[in-house]
C-alpha cells in the first residue's frame, strides 16, 4: 500500500520546461526531407547507370556530395527523434526505456560518423 | 511495455441473458458487469428491452433495466440532458453520453462498456480521481495580479468573449480523455485532451493574466507533447467540441514563447 494523494501523483517531479524543441525539430526535419527526398529519388532515376563507378563519380561532385550528406543526416536525425517518441510512448520500464534511448543516441552518432567517413573516403 | 492484452482477472466472460416476456418491439442491451465484492471476472449480461414501454435514449433503456429487470446494475447518471457528463460510457465502441445517444442510432444489440482504460469501481462506473486531480493541476480558474476597480467588473469585448466559444461548453465527461491512445499508455503524466482543452479555456481568456505561468507549467515532453494528433478526442466529443484544436493552439502559444 502506498499512501499518496492523487495530486501528489499528478504533480510528480514537476514540469520539465522543455519538450517543444524535440517536437519542433521533428517537424522541421520532416519538412526538410521533402525536397531532399525528391532530389535523391530524381537523381537516381535520371542517372544513366547505377553501377558503383557511376555512383562514385556522381558523389565526387561537391553539390551531390553535400546534399547526400544533408539527406543522410536529416533522415538519421528524424529517425532518432521518431524512435524516441515510440519508446517514450510504449516502453514503461525505466531501465529498459533508458537503455533503448541511449542505444538510439549512440546509433545516431555512429551513423553520422559513418556518413562523413564514407563521403570523405569517396572523394579522397 | 504498454499492455495490449487484458490481465487474466480482467478477461470478460459471458453472463446471463434476460428475456422480455410478451414484448413485440424488442432491442437488446449487452452490458459490462463487474462487482469488486465477488472476486469474479467481469462478464457481459444481455437484457432484452421492450421498446414499447421504454424511452428513446440509451439511458432510458439502462434505467429500465435498473428499475424493472436488475437493480444491481450500477452506473452514474444525473441530469439526463447532456449537461452533467455523469453518464459517459462506451456505447457501440464509441465514448458518448448515454442520455443523448438515441437507441435508434445504435446497433440492434447495444454494447455498453465503461469508459476505456480506466480502473473500474463497479459495472459502468470508472474511477476518475486521477482525471480530476489532473484537471485541478492546471488551475482552471481565472488568475490575475491586477486589482479590479471596486465598482466595475472585468470587461471583455464581444470578440474576445467569442474566443471562449467551443471551450466553455466542455462538461468534463471524460469521453475524449478516455478515447485517446496516448492517454491510455501515458495517462499518469499526459494531461489528456479534456484537461488541455480546459487549460486552453483560460489561456484563451482575455481577462486571465497568468498565460505565461500556465504555458511554463505545460511545456513538458509528457504533459502536452504526448498529443500525436490522433484526433479520437474530437471525433468522440458528445458536445461537438474540438479538443484537438485546443491542444494545437497550446502548441502554437508555446512556439510563440520560443520567439518563432
Amino acid at each position: 500500500m502506498q499512501y499518496r494523494t492523487e495530486t501528489k501523483r499528478v504533480k510528480g517531479l514537476g514540469t520539465a520546461k522543455h519538450g517543444f524543441g524535440h517536437w519542433w525539430m521533428q517537424r522541421l526535419s520532416a519538412v526538410l526531407m521533402i525536397p531532399l527526398g525528391v532530389w535523391f529519388v530524381v537523381s537516381l532515376m535520371t542517372m544513366e547507370s547505377l553501377s558503383p563507378d557511376a555512383l562514385m563519380q556522381w558523389l565526387h561532385n561537391p553539390i551531390p556530395a553535400l546534399l547526400m550528406a544533408l539527406w543522410t543526416l536529416t533522415v538519421v536525425y528524424h529517425a532518432s527523434l521518431g524512435l524516441q517518441v515510440i519508446i517514450e510512448d510504449y516502453v514503461h520500464g525505466k531501465a529498459m526505456a533508458l537503455t533503448l534511448l541511449t542505444l538510439i543516441k549512440f546509433a545516431m552518432f555512429a551513423m553520422v560518423v559513418a556518413t562523413f567517413f564514407s563521403l570523405f573516403k569517396l572523394v579522397s | 511495455m504498454a499492455e495490449f492484452s487484458l490481465p487474466k482477472n480482467s478477461k470478460i466472460t459471458k453472463g446471463k441473458y434476460v428475456k422480455a416476456e410478451g414484448a413485440t418491439n424488442v432491442r437488446k442491451l449487452k452490458v459490462y458487469r463487474w462487482d469488486p465484492d465477488t472476486g469474479e471476472n467481469p462478464r457481459t449480461d444481455t437484457y432484452e428491452i421492450d421498446m414499447d414501454t421504454c424511452g428513446p435514449m440509451v439511458l432510458d433503456a439502462l434505467n429500465k433495466v435498473k428499475n424493472e429487470i436488475d437493480t444491481t446494475l450500477t452506473y452514474r447518471r444525473s441530469c439526463r440532458e447532456g449537461i452533467c457528463g455523469s453518464c459517459a460510457m462506451n456505447i457501440d465502441g464509441t465514448n458518448t453520453l448515454a442520455c443523448t445517444k438515441s437507441m435508434k442510432d445504435c446497433n440492434d444489440t447495444v454494447a455498453i462498456y465503461p469508459l476505456p482504460h480506466m480502473d473500474v469501481i463497479k459495472d459502468l462506473v470508472p474511477d476518475l480521481t486521477h482525471f480530476y486531480a489532473q484537471y485541478a493541476s492546471v488551475q482552471p480558474w481565472m488568475q490575475t495580479d491586477s486589482v479590479p476597480l471596486p465598482d466595475a467588473e472585468r470587461l471583455q469585448s464581444i470578440e474576445d468573449r467569442e474566443k471562449l466559444d467551443g471551450l466553455y461548453e466542455c462538461i468534463l465527461c471524460a469521453c475524449c480523455q478516455t478515447s485517446c491512445p496516448s492517454y491510455w499508455w501515458n495517462g499518469d503524466r499526459y494531461l489528456g485532451p479534456a484537461v488541455l482543452l480546459q487549460s486552453y479555456r483560460f489561456l484563451a481568456d482575455s481577462r486571465d493574466e497568468y498565460t505565461g505561468e500556465r504555458l511554463e507549467d505545460l511545456e513538458d515532453p509528457f504533459k502536452v507533447f504526448r498529443c500525436h494528433t490522433i484526433m479520437n478526442c474530437t471525433n468522440t466529443c458528445p458536445k461537438d467540441l474540438n479538443p484537438g484544436k485546443a491542444i494545437a493552439e497550446i502548441k502554437k502559444l508555446i512556439a510563440e514563447r520560443h520567439a518563432l
